[in-house]
This record gives structure tokens, C-alpha cells and sequence, in this order.
């Protein structure tokens, strides 16, 4: 073993990346209450894998979120907030009216709030896939980051 | 500019302070030619910016430049400058003054511009009278939502939304097109990965 002398920033990174990645999806899940939504959220839960890589390494990082997962990720994102588009249509609404999604009396909320969900999820997904992916073009090029080179 | 009904000096001491504070942080990048040093400094620039955003009631909005401009754009940044050089090549000729008078035509433009704005917080405002309003009024009996800001962008301006989102995936298809995937990285890694495991790798780097 050599000398880690970047053992103080490991050993915070582990402790705070969870962190991160909580508080992201706790933006994205109170979205409705306060400021925050998928955009936000995606960009949060994104800087986790990036802090990762940054700090163990992009090799590392991508073994844990691998470059085909996260472009996956973000292609499924952006289909699913285009897909409630299209299923909004096809249960008789027009295109990203959630109110068709859930068939409720008037006044009810409940597709409305649905629809958000899904919609936001999607957000989050198309974010924080694209937002890694676009990482990973760029840092995957130099197989690994040396001290001197910063 | 007009100013608003109860101008606060406190409030405009703060948004003195950190315009200032933003103008020479960008002057100071652009003397700067350690792009580290750049790179860190438009960092904190969006964090600035997003005080001030927090200043002008803009929570959402500082939110977003807090997280896009301060967090994600500054790793991306770091990781684009690995691929190019660590200093900017002075600059030579015309090429000294051309962005600088740029600069100045804009700023003056948009000066001229804010003579024509509404005041902050005007309510006669066109932001304040036609569909924001309406929104405001109807959104808690349309959704139910109680973050407004989250009930306009993803229900009544679903659609801009959704383009929005298709911009981020074309920019990550686009960046990953034109550079590749970046899965070398992950191929060499794989092929070293059985004859030395990842952590001496990582210690006979440190040796170095």
C-alpha cells in the first residue's frame, strides 16, 4: 500500500455521498411542498455518482453505475414523461392532461397529482442519466485522474 | 429602474454586496488563466448568484442555479478540462479588445433595456396580470398541489416541461455521440481487473 493522502476526502466522501443521495430523492419526493422537483433532484442524485468517480475514481464509479445503465436511465426517463403524454390520449384526454389518467369525480385530484408524480419521476431519470452519461463521455476518455494532473 | 412601495435598505445593502462581489468574481475570471482556477471561480459565481436569487424571493430558481450552475456544470467542467490543457492561451491582436467591446454594447443594450422594465414586484407588472395570476388563483382548486411553482411547471406548463426534459436527453445523446461512451475506462479496467485489483493499482499510482 502507498500513501493515501487523500484518506480524509474518502473517508468524508462515504460518510456524505449517502447523504447526498438522500437528500436528493427527498427533493424529488416533497417536490409538491416545497422548492425542488426532478430537475433539481436529477442534477443532486447525478453529483453523487460524479463525487464518486471523482474521488475512488471513474473506474470505480462506473462498476457501480454502469455507462449503459445510466443512458438507459435516461432514455426510460424521457419515455415515461412522453408515455403519460400518449396515455393521457389514449383514455380520452388531451396530451398531458393528467385528469384522464384517473377516472374520479369532479373536483378530485388524484390523476392530477398521479401524473405529476410520474412526470416528475421521468424529470429525474432523463437528469440524472443524461447528466452522468455526459460525465462519463468525458472523464471515461483518461482512464485515470493523477495528482498532478490538476 | 423605479424601485417598489417599502424599499428596504437592508435588502438593497445585500443586493449591492453581492452584485459586487459577483462583478469582481467575473472580472477576476476573466484576468485568470489557470482554467482550475476559472473553473472554481464560476463555481462559486453561481452560488453567489443563487444568494442573490434567494434575495429576490426566487427560491426555486436559486435552487436550480445552486445545484446546476455550482454543482453539476463545475464537475462537468473539471472533467471537460482534463481532456485539454490546464492554462488558456493568452490572447493576441484583435482579439484583445473585439469580446470587450462586445461586452460593452451588450451591457449597454441591456442597461437601455431596464429603462423600459416594471418595477420589482410591480403588481401592473405583465407577469403580475395576465395567466401568473390566474394560475395563483386556480392552481390549489386545478391541483391541489401547494408548491405552486411545481404545479405550473409540470401540470399547466406540462408541455414546455417536457421540452425541457427532451433537451437535457438530447445534450446527454449528443455529448455521448460525439465523445463516445466513456466506457474505455470501464474495458481496461476489466482487462487489468484480474492480474492487479483496483486499490494497488490505485497505490503504485500515489507512488508515482
Amino acid at each position: 500500500m502507498g500513501t493515501d493522502h487523500h484518506i480524509i476526502l474518502r473517508v468524508v466522501a462515504k460518510v456524505l455521498i449517502p447523504v447526498i443521495a438522500l437528500y436528493g430523492f427527498y427533493v424529488q419526493f416533497h417536490g409538491d411542498y416545497s422548492p425542488g422537483g426532478g430537475f433539481q433532484a436529477g442534477v443532486i442524485l447525478a453529483v453523487t455518482v460524479i463525487l464518486y468517480s471523482l474521488i475512488f475514481g471513474v473506474t470505480a464509479a462506473m462498476q457501480a453505475v454502469s455507462p449503459g445503465f445510466a443512458r438507459a436511465v435516461a432514455a426510460f426517463g424521457f419515455i415515461l414523461y412522453t408515455g403519460v403524454g400518449v396515455a393521457t390520449l389514449i383514455l380520452g384526454g388531451v396530451f398531458l392532461d393528467y385528469d384522464a389518467l384517473i377516472a374520479e369525480p369532479a373536483g378530485g385530484h388524484a390523476g392530477q397529482h398521479l401524473g405529476i408524480i410520474l412526470v416528475e419521476l421521468g424529470v429525474l431519470m432523463a437528469v440524472t442519466g443524461s447528466m452522468v452519461a455526459i460525465f462519463y463521455a468525458f472523464a471515461g476518455r483518461v482512464t485515470e485522474i493523477r495528482d498532478e494532473d490538476w | 429602474m423605479t424601485g417598489y412601495e417599502g424599499v428596504d435598505l437592508s435588502i438593497a445593502l445585500l443586493n449591492v454586496t453581492l452584485l459586487a462581489i459577483l462583478f469582481v468574481v467575473a472580472i477576476s475570471m476573466a484576468r485568470l488563466r489557470s482554467l482550475f482556477a476559472i473553473i472554481m471561480l464560476s463555481g462559486i459565481y453561481s452560488l453567489i448568484s443563487a444568494t442573490w436569487f434567494v434575495a429576490l424571493d426566487a427560491v426555486d430558481v436559486a435552487f436550480t442555479e445552486a445545484s446546476v450552475g455550482a454543482g453539476v456544470s463545475t464537475a462537468l467542467f473539471l472533467a471537460a478540462m482534463l481532456l485539454t490543457t490546464r492554462q488558456a492561451k493568452p490572447e493576441r491582436g484583435v482579439m484583445k479588445v473585439a469580446p470587450l467591446l462586445v461586452v460593452l454594447v451588450t451591457g449597454a443594450i441591456l442597461i437601455y433595456a431596464t429603462i423600459d422594465l416594471p418595477g420589482f414586484g410591480d403588481p401592473n407588472s405583465p407577469a403580475n396580470t395576465y395567466v401568473g395570476i390566474e394560475y395563483l388563483a386556480r392552481s390549489q382548486s386545478d391541483i391541489a398541489v401547494p408548491n405552486v411553482v411545481t404545479a405550473v411547471l409540470a401540470s399547466y406548463r406540462g408541455f414546455d416541461t417536457l421540452g425541457e426534459t427532451g433537451v437535457v436527453f438530447a445534450a446527454g445523446l449528443a455529448v455521448t455521440l460525439l465523445l463516445g461512451f466513456g466506457e474505455r475506462a470501464l474495458s481496461s479496467a476489466r482487462k487489468s481487473g484480474a492480474k492487479t485489483s483496483g486499490k494497488t493499482k490505485k497505490g503504485q499510482q500515489d507512488g508515482n
